[in-house]
């Protein structure tokens, strides 16, 4: 009867929780200690896949679903009807616990809906956490989410016991928000944001002089932004991840496509609507064009291309606004160059950086170290040339690369039909 | 043409390098003691072990490559695919020949050739390290079988011994007959003898603890709710869980 009734909870407070797209386990680096349970590796591991071909990394649960706000874009809204559950502090704990003896996750993310108060939900959060911590041993990954309006201590106790700790922004402006979740101010969320920097920045400064001073969120803090739901476009919506990595030092910015939740809310796109996937996947392309190969938000994005192209990839479109930085000569062009010629990732890149040394690099050993040359080709000029390139437009070179690949998603490609305009 | 018989361990496999060296074979394919070759051959050479030979060579390998090089080496060795002795030998005379350190030669078969097969054998043991699951018996011990293309228990160790150091366990390769035991204190290697009848409903009962059931369930409802239908995807599903692993999958076999 009582293991009936965890079954039930785990499946309401699972489905509640799983619009929250964040299930990374990296970036942490907690040791096993003293022979007690688990320990994070810098790397994350994805223990399963669900069929929408998510990862599942970690026991990702509400506390509870019961709330006392009713923010639109959420499943968990005070209004909405839906079955009502709450775990123990025990629970979550022996949960947590067994699933990760078994080798099913890397530990925990937990969330909840506010109930009574924001100290009083996040100070639950926190028990979970330290019990975990202190008493089992635990030195798996925990994610928790910091309950925006919490008082600074109780956030900060949050730091000693999690790994990485979360505020989500979920509408890119002020102007959504007050749309759809009228009691919520952007600010309750950058205040904490704020704070959190600041305990991040101060134990690692600690951690450098002291060696056995506490681990404080070593995996720092992400957010979370719902796409679709509202007007924004993409200049808008990158410009908030830009501003939450560059001024927040945020490790992570997660975007997620919006899932319509009811029907009844004309202020939200209805169920059915289709869920904004390529979208979202062209989000995160930009965003890694910002973190890792050296773009600037301006040149992926800006007031004359407020939106990312949806059926070719950001940094294409970056390379066909900018042919006069084309071709480049793989054999001596600079790797930040390099990261930046469409078809070539930024492991390639620097392989090609390490080839050249022993040899001239040709077409076929680009194919060999994994580059998609068949889109690269059109960037790329050798010092013997054996093909001889014709005077291509942007657009010639657009059709012919996407003539070549076949996407599922080509029905949405909604712009599709500019390509002949 | 000549073949090169060794007993299958890497010491062994060190050791006919060796020897391929000092009689200056040209031309070589290996065999195994279990794994005699059919084909035609002018010559059999039969490797004797020698643990002296082998850290020569290792030590020799050590000076002209990257601690990951060296690693590359052992996964290709443990990687079973076709002709790896061979892609592991091509590889080590290519190091031996050059006076630099070649592993950043991307555009050199040797060097590609060893770093694709060494590939496939990190990216199962990552997935091993994901997919192993395991089921909690009557006396504490924590079981799970493994049936992976290739030989990785021996890397996936250290990783299983820090994560659970306070519980014993056992991951067996179903496909190689042994496993891996931690006892509490040391990982040895064991090998068991199952009944054909293993795995069926009546023998898991009779010997998992009376919890056990209960968490499987639990960790099936957790993977179907946590699931968004709208966002179904089955091939990226496919494509990050291949269906030749859901056989030792508690969430992909439901009751």
């Amino acid at each position: 009867m009582i293991q009936q009734r965890v079954m039930e909870k785990l499946e309401i407070l699972a489905d509640a929780a799983k619009y929250d797209v964040s299930c990374s386990s990296g970036q942490s680096n907690r040791k096993n200690k003293d022979k007690g349970i688990g320990d994070s590796k810098g790397y994350g591991i994805c223990h399963a896949f669900t069929e929408d071909g998510r990862c599942v990394s970690l026991l990702k649960i509400l506390l509870t679903n019961y709330c006392i706000f009713d923010c639109g874009y959420c499943v968990s809204r005070k209004s909405n009807d839906v079955k009502r559950a709450a775990f123990t502090v025990d629970e979550v704990v022996e949960l947590t616990i067994n699933f990760y003896r078994r080798n099913y996750i890397e530990g925990l993310f937990l969330s909840s809906g506010i109930f009574d108060s924001a100290d009083f939900t996040m100070e639950r959060l926190i028990k979970i956490a330290k019990k975990l911590r202190t008493e089992k041993n635990f030195n798996g990954y925990i994610h928790l989410k910091a309950i925006p309006g919490s008082s600074d201590d109780l956030i900060r106790e949050a730091g000693l016991y999690a790994d990485r700790l979360s505020l989500n922004i979920e509408m890119p402006t002020e102007t959504s928000l007050k749309l759809l979740a009228p009691e919520k101010k952007h600010a309750d969320v950058i205040r904490p944001m704020e704070f959190l920097r600041e305990e991040i920045l101060g134990y690692k400064e600690e951690k450098k002089l002291i060696k056995n001073s506490p681990l404080f969120a070593p995996a720092g803090q992400s957010t979370q932004m719902v796409i679709g739901a509202t007007k924004e476009n993409d200049h808008e919506i990158l410009g908030m991840a830009n501003y939450f990595y560059e001024k927040m030092n945020l490790k992570r910015v997660y975007y997620s496509g919006y899932v319509p939740i009811s029907n009844d809310d004309n202020r939200l796109p209805t169920i059915g609507t289709a869920v904004p996937i390529i979208r979202e996947n062209r989000l995160y392309q930009a965003d890694w064009l910002i973190r890792y190969y050296g773009f600037n938000v301006n040149e992926i994005v800006g007031t004359e291309y407020p939106n990312l192209d949806l059926d070719i990839d950001p940094k294409l479109g970056w390379a066909l606004r900018n042919l006069h930085v084309f071709p480049i000569d793989i054999n001596t062009a600079d790797l930040e160059l390099i990261k930046r010629v469409p078809g070539i990732g930024f492991l390639s890149a620097s392989k090609i950086v390490a080839a050249r040394k022993f040899k001239m690099i040709l077409p076929e050993h680009l194919k060999k170290m994994g580059v998609a040359y068949t889109r690269a080709k059109f960037f790329l000029t050798f010092t013997k040339s054996f093909t001889t390139q014709k005077d291509l437009m942007g657009s010639q070179i657009k059709y012919q690369i996407l003539s070549q690949q076949n996407s599922k998603y080509k029905a949405d490609f909604s712009n599709q039909l500019s390509l002949f305009q | 043409m000549i073949q090169v018989v060794y007993d299958g361990t890497y010491e062994g496999w060190l050791t006919a390098v060796f020897d391929i060296y000092q009689f200056k074979f040209n031309d070589v394919t290996f065999g195994t003691e279990d794994r005699p070759s059919t084909s035609l051959f002018t010559g059999t050479h039969t490797v004797i072990t020698d643990q002296q030979k082998a850290s020569r060579v290792l030590n020799g390998l050590k000076a002209k490559l990257t601690t990951e090089g060296l690693l590359r080496l052992y996964r290709t060795f443990l990687s079973e695919v076709d002709q790896s002795e061979e892609i592991m030998l091509q590889f080590v005379l290519h190091v031996f020949d050059s006076k630099v350190n070649i592993e950043g030669d991307f555009g050199n078969s040797n060097v590609w050739n060893l770093r694709k097969a060494a590939r496939i054998v990190k990216r199962e043991s990552y997935r091993m390290k994901a997919f192993v699951r395991f089921k909690l018996t009557k006396d504490e011990l924590y079981y799970a079988l493994i049936e992976p293309d290739c030989n990785v228990l021996p890397l996936i160790k250290s990783h299983f011994r820090s994560r659970y150091a306070d519980q014993r366990w056992l991951i067996y390769d179903a496909k190689r007959k042994y496993g891996i035991y931690y006892d509490l204190e040391t990982v040895s290697t064991v090998q068991l003898h199952f009944h054909d009848t293993k795995g069926t409903a009546a023998d898991l009962t009779e010997i998992c603890d009376e919890q056990e059931d209960f968490f499987q369930e639990l960790w099936r409802r957790y993977f179907s709710s946590t699931n968004i239908e709208a966002r179904k995807n089955v091939k990226l599903h496919l494509q990050h869980m291949p269906r030749r692993y859901w056989k030792n999958l508690i969430e992909k076999n439901g009751q």
